[in-house]
Formats: C-alpha cells, sequence, structure tokens
C-alpha cells in the first residue's frame, strides 16, 4: 500500500526522529516531497509511505499518538492538455516539481509528485489543472 | 543591400530562403553575418501571450423591426459590450465581465468567463446569445431584442487590438508577506516565484529594436489568418533605456493589430482567467522581419542571453509606480527555470508559452516558403527614440 501524507510536527517534536522510528519498526519505505520549518518552528512535512496496509496504519495510529497532526491526501488533481498552452506559470508556483517543462517546452505534469496544494487551478490562465474532488 | 520588392519576387518562385528567429540564433554562432545576410532573405518571430488590450468590433445586421444598440445596453452571452457606437455596431473587449460577476467582492475573484472566452467561442464557431436593450426611436423603435448568433451570421467581425506585442517586459516578484493576485499570475510572498511574459529571442519587437522594418500597413499571421499593423500600440515608448544592441531594458514599443476574426483560430485566440485580476485574451501573432542588410541580420540574431528584462516587486513598487527595478535578468536565465534574486534561488513561469511562439513562428515561415503570404512595405513607420515620443502618467488633479 502506498499513500500520501501532510504531517504538521508541533515546536516541541520538531528535533524528534520520528520518522526514522516507524520506517525502521514498522518496515516502510518512504519519500519526503517537501518539508520546512516555518519561523515559528512548526514543521510541515509531505511524504509518500509504502509497505503492508495493517503496519502502515498501525504507524499512522503511533505518530498521531507522538502529537503530529497528520492528514492523507485525498484530492486528486489533473492536467487537462487541450486546455494547457504550454506557458508555464504553474510551474513557478508548483511546490514539488510536479509540474515541469519538457526539453521541447511543453509542460508535463507528474501527479506522482503532485501534493494537491492546488495552486496550480487558481494560477492557470485557461483551466487546464482541475481537480476531480 | 535587398528591397522588399526583390525579396518578394524570390516569395513568388518558392525561392526565398526564410528561417524562424530561432534558428538564426543558432545559424549566427557559426557563420558570417555578411554571408548571412546576402543569403538570407526573411525571418519570422512568433508570440503567444495575454494580451489584455485586446477585442472586435461587430456588426450585427439589422433586425426586421429595426433597434439601436447605440446608447443602449448590448451583452454577449452575458457579458457586457461597448454600446457607444452606431445601430448595430459595437466594440467587444477582453477584460469586459458580466454584470452580476463578483469580481474581487469574493477575493481573490475567479474570473471564470469574461470577453476573452465569448471571442475565443465566437471564433470557434459557437452560438453565443445576444441581448440587447434600447430606448427605442422612430426609426429604431423596437427597445428589446434576444437572439443566437454564430460568426458566420454577422457582418464584419474586426480583430482590433490597441496594443499587443509589448517589446520586452517586467519580471514580476513579490517582496511582500502575503500572495498577491496580478495580471502577471499569482506571486507568493518573499520571492516564491518569478513570473515573466515574452518569449525572448523569439518575440518580433526584440528582433527588430528600432521597428526599421515594422511600420503601419505590414502584414502579419494574427491568431491563425492574416493581420495588419494598424497603428503604433498604446502606452508607445521609444525613448526608454537601451542595451548596446539595441534592445530595451524596460517595456518599450507596441503595435496595434488588426484582422477579420472569421479568417482566425481559436488555437491561437484563446480565453484566459486571471485570478484575483480578471480575464484577457491570449494572442497569437507572428511578424516577418525582411533582411534588408547587415544591420537587420544583426538584431535578428540576437539571442536570449543579450536580452535583459527588468525584475519589479509587484506588491509595492508597481501598484505605486515608483519605478524601481531589483535587477536585470535575461531570457536565457529566465527560460531555465530558476533565477537568483537579492542571494535567492527563486523559480520562474511564463504567461506567454514559447512552446505556441515556435509553432506560430514555424507556420509563418511555411507561408512564405510556399509563396502564399507576400510581404508588405510599411506605408509610413512609427516614431522611433529620436523622435520624443513617449508614454506619459495620467494627470490627476
Amino acid at each position: 500500500m502506498e499513500k500520501k501524507f501532510v504531517m504538521h510536527f508541533p515546536p516541541v517534536l520538531v528535533d524528534k526522529p520520528i520518522i526514522s522510528t516507524i520506517v525502521r519498526k514498522y518496515d516502510l519505505e518512504f519519500n519526503i516531497l517537501k518539508a520546512f520549518v516555518s519561523p515559528e518552528e512548526e514543521g510541515t512535512l509531505v511524504i509518500e509511505l509504502k509497505g503492508e496496509e495493517e503496519n502502515l496504519n498501525k504507524a499512522i495510529e503511533e505518530v498521531k499518538n507522538k502529537g503530529v497532526s497528520i492528514q492523507p491526501i485525498e484530492s486528486d488533481i489533473k492536467m487537462v492538455k487541450e486546455r494547457c498552452t504550454d506557458c508555464s506559470v504553474c510551474i513557478g508556483l508548483c511546490p514539488t516539481g510536479a509540474l515541469y517543462m519538457s526539453e521541447n517546452y511543453e509542460v508535463k505534469f507528474e501527479p506522482e509528485k503532485c501534493i494537491a496544494c492546488g495552486l496550480c487551478i487558481k494560477g492557470c490562465p485557461t483551466k487546464a489543472m482541475v481537480t476531480t474532488i | 543591400m535587398k528591397t522588399i520588392k526583390e525579396i518578394n519576387e524570390k516569395i513568388k518562385k518558392g525561392e526565398a530562403v526564410v528561417l524562424t528567429a530561432d534558428e538564426i540564433v543558432e545559424l549566427k554562432k557559426t557563420s558570417n553575418t555578411k554571408k548571412l545576410a546576402e543569403e538570407i532573405d526573411v525571418v519570422t518571430t512568433g508570440t503567444f501571450g495575454p494580451m489584455c488590450s485586446s477585442g472586435v468590433f461587430l456588426n450585427f445586421g439589422h433586425s426586421k423591426q429595426k433597434i439601436k444598440i447605440g446608447g443602449g445596453k448590448v451583452y454577449l452571452n452575458g457579458v457586457v459590450a461597448y454600446s457607444g457606437l452606431a445601430a448595430v455596431d459595437v466594440y467587444f473587449g477582453a477584460t469586459s465581465l458580466p454584470e452580476n460577476d463578483p469580481r474581487n467582492t469574493e477575493y481573490p475573484g475567479e474570473f471564470k468567463y469574461g470577453g476573452g472566452h465569448v471571442i475565443e467561442e465566437l471564433v470557434s464557431g459557437k452560438e453565443i446569445e445576444l441581448e440587447i436593450f434600447a430606448y427605442g426611436t422612430d426609426c429604431y423603435p423596437k427597445k428589446y431584442l434576444k437572439t443566437k448568433i454564430t460568426i458566420n451570421d454577422i457582418n464584419e467581425a474586426i480583430l482590433f487590438n490597441p496594443r499587443n506585442c509589448y517589446q520586452n517586459y517586467n519580471v514580476a516578484v513579490n517582496l511582500s508577506d502575503k500572495t498577491i493576485y496580478t495580471y502577471m499570475g499569482i506571486l507568493k510572498p518573499r520571492l516564491g516565484n518569478a513570473n515573466y511574459c515574452s518569449a525572448g529571442q523569439l518575440s518580433p519587437l526584440l528582433k527588430d529594436p528600432y521597428l526599421k522594418t515594422i511600420g503601419f500597413g505590414t502584414k502579419i499571421f494574427l491568431a491563425g489568418g492574416i493581420g495588419y499593423v494598424g497603428w503604433w500600440g498604446t502606452q508607445y515608448n521609444p525613448g526608454v533605456k537601451r542595451r548596446e544592441n539595441g534592445v530595451p531594458m524596460t517595456p518599450g514599443a507596441t503595435l496595434a493589430l488588426i484582422g477579420d476574426l472569421k479568417q482566425m483560430k481559436s488555437e491561437f485566440l484563446k480565453g484566459a482567467s486571471l485570478t484575483g485580476y480578471g480575464t484577457s485574451l491570449i494572442v497569437g501573432v507572428g511578424i516577418p522581419i525582411p533582411i534588408l542588410d547587415e544591420k537587420i541580420l544583426e538584431w535578428v540574431s540576437i539571442p536570449d542571453e543579450e536580452i535583459f528584462a527588468p525584475i519589479v516587486d509587484y506588491s509595492y513598487d508597481y501598484p505605486n509606480s515608483t519605478g524601481k527595478v531589483i535587477d536585470f535578468v535575461n531570457y536565457k536565465q529566465l527560460k531555465s527555470g530558476k533565477i537568483k534574486i537579492m542571494g535567492k534561488d527563486v523559480p520562474t513561469g511564463s504567461l506567454s508559452s514559447y512552446k505556441k511562439a515556435k509553432e506560430i513562428a514555424e507556420i509563418l515561415k511555411n507561408w512564405l516558403k510556399s509563396g502564399e503570404f507576400l510581404l508588405t512595405e510599411p506605408v509610413f513607420y512609427f516614431p522611433g527614440p529620436e523622435s520624443g515620443y513617449k508614454f506619459k502618467p495620467m494627470k490627476e488633479v
């Protein structure tokens, strides 16, 4: 099972090895898509976790119990290529590089990297980025 | 060295040597200017970006019982058209909105549908609702009319854009702590992104920086059809500072463009919604530049790395007209996807599609090579830097 999550770490937990603990304990694979610490020292992590469903659920429960707020990314963002003019204004907005320019100047979308922040939907002048939720 | 007449003779015979601006930039790196200027006849340019100062003149023909739009109110798919002309003539602009659009009262406004979208639908042949409220006269008694029209049902449909093809443009950034919504797109706080709007080395007026070949009557590619340069554009500003190669450092010349909407294609004329700002029209333009001498060859060969654009803060400096420029950056850097501003790596995005600009330059090249598109000699040339002509701010009392 593979799932993406947004996790918010309160300042007291920012320096704790929470992710490495669950990854070892529950035999998970992980891919960090985005991570930052705000000036108020709250940490935000966008992460993809892969492993046995049972283990994954246990890991999420453990993270929650430690005081980390966690939300799965459920919404699905799609590119309607016929509406896209390949302008690239979405690329500068995309925080994870899910939208990028190919060598022949075509705008491409890699849904696996998308964290569904929705900025591209607001930013596309021709409404080529849509959400299915 | 060459005249437009001579080049046209070659075009007619299918013998003209035509390259796109991208191709000449590459070729110039390894070839001699004199030789290239002799061999090459025309270089084609292209651009495809939102141009708010765009719109159409339409004539609907008369209803059986006549109605006078002039002085009344008129709507196309609910979007307001300008009714200050004769009985059944209107002007309809890209940024026009329905009266009930919430605009920015629900900030940032979505601006889902406006003039630009209606123009795109009209060009694509879709049916458009026309609604007229008139005051009635003895000769035009009808006071209300609602009907459906397509582009084929009406008489003239003329695209007339008072300002297109800006020669160079700002790179917009946001130095404030909150996201802002501008005509240059969404700008994330604290230099979160940088947006530009030019095809750079492919952009028409950057390749003829002093407009030595482009003037009133120049025949062009306009949104898939044939168009003409109909005047210099509004906010025309030829006296701006230039680099040694002649390219303006800030927005300089502009063009007013005109053409038959009925010839155009919706793939080159697209409605746009700019969140928090309004609607617009994305217009595809391609201009041929005849290689009359070596100097023109040098200009068309100027590469992205030698064309610089000013970086401007849109949270304070642009809205308050401070004139402050943070720095200059070239189009090679901009097209790489990342630039450095005040020591920070900033991702870039373009409102203008380079892919479509390339496609337009290529189409125009093929028109010229096949002999179906002849060049025109401008009827007159536009004011140059020496004229003293400049773009003035508004007089406020």
